[in-house]
């Protein structure tokens, strides 16, 4: 898995609520405009982990205020990891 | 006991082995229905106990917004359902009230049992990193007050009271506190879901279950045959707010509450009697009443053959040998812990609106020393003006409280 892309993270947030708008353009829409608190964008990170075996950090929560900010920290972090 | 303001039950949410709602759950005591039968949430066979009161028919995301469904435990999204009835009742409008000035003061017991037990799962089968977030917020005793005060925006003096039966008198002789002292309205009472394996287990570790394979014979207090208790899930939530508040509103209230008491038992071992004699005697002096002014003792009915006695015989100390209508509708829900004394409060205010006092279904003999009118069918008394409920909780909880018409 070399690039997570916005469409993967929107997989993940659905997961989260089935029922969340995320149809529009939503990369620059904060977290918690879309109805996600900051323990839904912990428990995101923790699934990521999960599923890709990378270790995310406590504080990455901090680092993803946005979808896009998601997106760009996940990716660096992949790099990082080489995954 | 609150700057000469009368404090009213204003609004009664109900989720009970017995029904949903406040009505159901009166129509089933009255008709003496009861919701105990063989556990279903999980296959009871390998455990000496297989009968609870459970609630039936709650499908949560049927009742409670779904973003909270995945961050809380079955026991606070039964808080929430019957809140939100609670709330309806009373006909309060929150969002009209300042936000400082109101607050959530609920029992808890158990916790989140069951969304703990999957957590726990997922550390041993899978590791760590599989332990949900919500574990955090979805198991402390806290968590029913936490999502109510969030989800009402009550950011008045919110806490949580943890006396396991006796947990729920406890909570609102918290919320005549405040409302003695500047908060205008409380959400109180309270409930317990632990019918699950682990909540099961630990339920067990205090002797006190009944292993009497008969959802009518094995819980029956104050009777020969008393072989302990069975546990259930449910309770209800409780809206009281000052007179003041109330008449401004224009609402209408059940009750008043009159007066309250608590202590706790001494050790084994010092030779001294258990509080609730004392008890009983303080909450009658802080409601500046007599013993024969009351009319009906909901009683806390342990069903465990030395706490029955020990409770008879404290009743009888106050009230004369047969000397006042005792009842325990719980027979027919089981006790449930941090919501049981709550939902005795429920019972008791919807008896002093219909003027019934509800019987105890399962005793017909009583055991020696226990010298008691119990009520085994209903009855219209010409006198229900007054009330005390009961409550003790594992450990030496003891509470009581007194309920008087408006």
């Amino acid at each position: 898995m070399s690039t997570f892309t916005l469409d993967d993270l929107r997989e993940l947030l659905r997961r989260a609520d089935e029922h969340a708008d995320l149809d529009g353009d939503i990369a620059n829409t904060q977290f918690v405009e879309l109805g996600y608190d900051s323990l839904a964008v912990l428990e995101i990170a923790s699934e990521i982990q999960r599923r890709f075996g990378v270790v995310v950090p406590d504080d990455a929560v901090l680092a993803m205020p946005t979808p896009a900010k998601a997106v760009e920290f996940i990716n660096a972090l992949f790099a990082r990891c080489g995954a | 006991m609150t700057n000469g303001q009368e404090v009213l039950i204003t609004g009664l949410g109900v989720v009970a082995p017995t029904g949903v709602g406040a009505d159901a759950h009166w129509q089933a005591v009255l008709a003496g229905k009861s919701g105990i039968a063989r556990i279903t949430h999980f296959d009871p066979t390998p455990y000496p106990v297989r009968l609870a009161g459970e609630v039936k028919g709650f499908v949560a995301t049927d009742r409670v917004p779904r973003r909270v469904v995945p961050e809380t435990d079955r026991w606070t999204q039964l808080a929430l359902a019957a809140a939100g009835e609670a709330l309806d009742d009373a006909g309060v409008d929150l969002s009209a009230m300042p936000e400082y000035e109101i607050a959530v003061v609920t029992s808890s017991s158990s916790g989140g049992t069951d969304f703990g037990q999957h957590q726990m799962q997922n550390l041993y089968q899978n590791g760590p990193s599989w332990v949900g977030v919500y574990q955090s917020i979805a198991w402390f005793y806290a968590a029913t007050t936490g999502q109510l005060s969030i989800r009402h925006g009550m950011r008045g003096p919110c806490g949580v009271l943890c006396g396991e039966q006796a947990g729920g008198l406890d909570a609102l002789g918290q919320a005549r506190r405040l409302l003695a002292s500047g908060t205008r309205l409380v959400v109180s009472g309270g409930t317990d879901a632990s019918l699950c394996p682990y909540g099961l287990v630990a339920q067990l570790s205090s002797g006190e279950l009944s292993a009497v394979d008969d959802p009518v014979g094995a819980y029956l207090p104050f009777d020969v045959d008393a072989s302990g208790y069975l546990p259930g899930e449910g309770g209800a939530i409780i809206v009281v707010e000052t007179a003041a508040v109330a008449h401004e509103r224009g609402t209408e209230a059940y009750s008043r509450v009159l007066g309250y008491a608590a202590g706790f038992d001494p050790r084994p071992d010092t030779g001294r009697p258990p509080a609730l004699r004392r008890v009983i005697e303080r909450a009658l002096k802080d409601a500046n009443l007599r013993p024969d002014d009351v009319d009906v003792v909901f009683a806390d009915a342990a069903g465990v053959p030395a706490r029955d006695l020990a409770e008879a015989q404290a009743i009888s100390a106050v009230f004369g040998p047969r000397g006042v209508a005792v009842t325990a509708p719980k027979t027919l829900t089981g006790r449930l812990y941090g919501g049981g004394a709550a939902l005795d409060v429920a019972t008791a205010v919807l008896a002093q609106r219909h003027g019934i006092v509800p019987s105890t279904a399962g005793p017909t003999r009583l055991a020696p020393g226990c010298e008691l009118d119990l009520v085994t069918s209903p009855r219209q008394p010409a006198r229900l003006r007054t009330a005390m409920v009961l409550a003790r909780g594992h450990g030496g909880f003891t509470a009581a409280l007194l309920l008087g018409r408006v």
